[in-house]
């Protein structure tokens, strides 16, 4: 169980969700008091937000290695992703087909529908292999087999299963065909370098340890995007509504953070869900699913055999794990994680596993000592 | 030899738990027939069969359009 001294003990869903970094936290509290006004004005109160807001941009773009005018505060990630690929398809030189990979998030998926509907685009799935990985080869033909793409849609990273996308040459045959390339980096932003090569990419906060309800659109100077939405009359022509001022401030803080961090966290965390790749593989009939080295460094997820997904979450969490799940029982729509049904691999007893930055070695050699005992209780209850 | 499951209306790993517990019922070289409804077997058919080392022989239908996993038993 949960100590009070330590709130996050178990808490192993940073996928989800990322604790506040204490770097957000402080940066957020000092902002609070000094940007709540309205940036646009030109009194006192409004050039403090003003500062506040634009110091955000300066910090996330020099975290990222962008231009600060290619930055945008959106109201979340998914909101970032509707914008990218939707303003990429408005802007569109030639072609009405979408080209993303099998294994985005439903964000990106929700928006190629929405644009079959309203902008007459059609959507084109590229399929991956085993360990969710997209091939350069496989995108190389499906652009030379497509008369004008208009977009190709890839994330940096699985928000599911962890594998790294080999962006770097995804990115170099969409630019042999001149095809515009959105990249949803929500996954990795903060964690990875930011990969090269794309007109439009996104990021959320809360995924890295900033505030909830801040997401980056990042717009490379001179691509073809257009605003797909109303425009509004803020400082930014590519967001609308009132700027959550002190909460870009805090996602910025906490970026710079875990930029600053990464590569000895990463390191450990890398270590970590290696040892938790290993124990997991002795459990009988437990799949780890994903790539062993080109990964994120603080996910792995794993299927039972013949387990309830929603019974595993449950009985964790009863002895005070925070875990996810892919399986359909989990799912609000009842039907599996697409990532896990591109990939071919178990969609049942599924758990993603994610480390926050504080999760210690104990707190891992603790859960590794329970599960297998979990897991063979739940199929005794079933009869195997 | 082929032995019919009727997994109709079961959700996964339901299917999947029928399909193991009948495995030992069928000679090596018979196959079994798990007809089910939910999509998620489509999927966990096919990686059970590679998980145990069994034969996933393909997807027929039913006469009533539900679909149906054909496996062999290998070992």
């Amino acid at each position: 169980m949960r100590l009070p001294s330590d709130p996050h003990a178990g808490y192993l869903d940073a996928a989800s969700s990322e604790p506040l970094h204490p770097a957000a936290r402080e940066a957020l509290l000092a902002a609070l008091d000094r940007g709540w006004a309205d940036p646009r004005r030109l009194h006192t109160e409004a050039r403090n937000a003003r500062l506040i807001l634009d110091n955000a941009r300066e910090a996330t773009a020099a975290a990222l290695g962008v231009r600060r005018d290619e930055v945008t505060f959106t109201s979340s990630g998914t909101d970032a992703v509707h914008r990218g690929v939707l303003g990429l398809l408005g802007g569109r030189r030639r072609g009405s087909t979408l080209l993303h990979s099998a294994v985005e998030h439903s964000s990106v998926l929700h928006a190629a529908a929405w644009a079959g509907t309203m902008l007459d685009t059609t959507a084109r799935v590229l399929p991956v292999d085993r360990e969710g990985r997209l091939s350069p080869a496989t995108v190389r033909e499906s652009l030379a087999a497509l008369d004008g793409t208009a977009m190709l849609a890839v994330q940096s990273a699985n928000h599911e299963v962890g594998t790294v996308q080999p962006l770097a040459e995804i990115a170099a045959r969409a630019a042999e065909r001149g095809t515009p390339l959105f990249v949803d980096a929500c996954a990795s932003m903060g964690r990875l370098p930011l990969p090269g090569g794309w007109s439009v990419a996104s990021g959320s906060a809360h995924k890295w340890g900033g505030p909830a309800g801040v997401g980056v659109l990042l717009v490379r100077k001179g691509s073809a995007w257009r605003n797909p939405y109303p425009v509004d009359d803020r400082s930014d022509e590519r967001g609308s509504g009132f700027e959550n001022v002190p909460a870009t401030l805090a996602a910025a803080a906490a970026l710079q953070a875990v930029v600053a961090e990464r590569e000895a966290v990463n390191a450990r965390q890398h270590a970590l869900i290696a040892r938790i790749r290993d124990v997991v593989a002795t459990i009988p009939d437990v799949e780890v699913v994903g790539p062993a080295e080109t990964r994120l460094p603080h996910l792995v997820t794993f299927s039972c055999l013949y387990v309830d997904g929603e019974a595993l979450v449950t009985r964790l969490a009863e002895k005070g794990y925070g875990v996810a799940s892919g399986s359909a029982c989990t799912a609000s729509t009842l039907t599996p994680s697409h990532v896990l049904e591109a990939m071919g691999v178990l969609t049942h007893g599924n758990v993603r596993l994610s480390l926050p930055r504080t999760a210690t070695s104990a707190e891992v050699d603790a859960f590794l000592a329970l599960l297998p005992d979990v897991v063979r209780d739940l199929r005794a209850e079933v009869g195997l | 030899m082929r032995l019919d499951l009727d997994c109709r209306g079961l959700r996964c790993p339901a299917p999947i738990i029928a399909l193991a517990k009948a495995l030992p019922t069928v000679d090596v070289g018979d196959e079994i027939a798990v007809a089910a409804t939910d999509v998620a077997a489509r999927v966990d058919v096919q990686a059970w069969c590679r998980m145990r080392d069994q034969e996933y022989v393909g997807e027929e239908m039913a006469e009533d359009g539900t679909p149906l996993y054909v496996v062999r038993r290998l070992l």
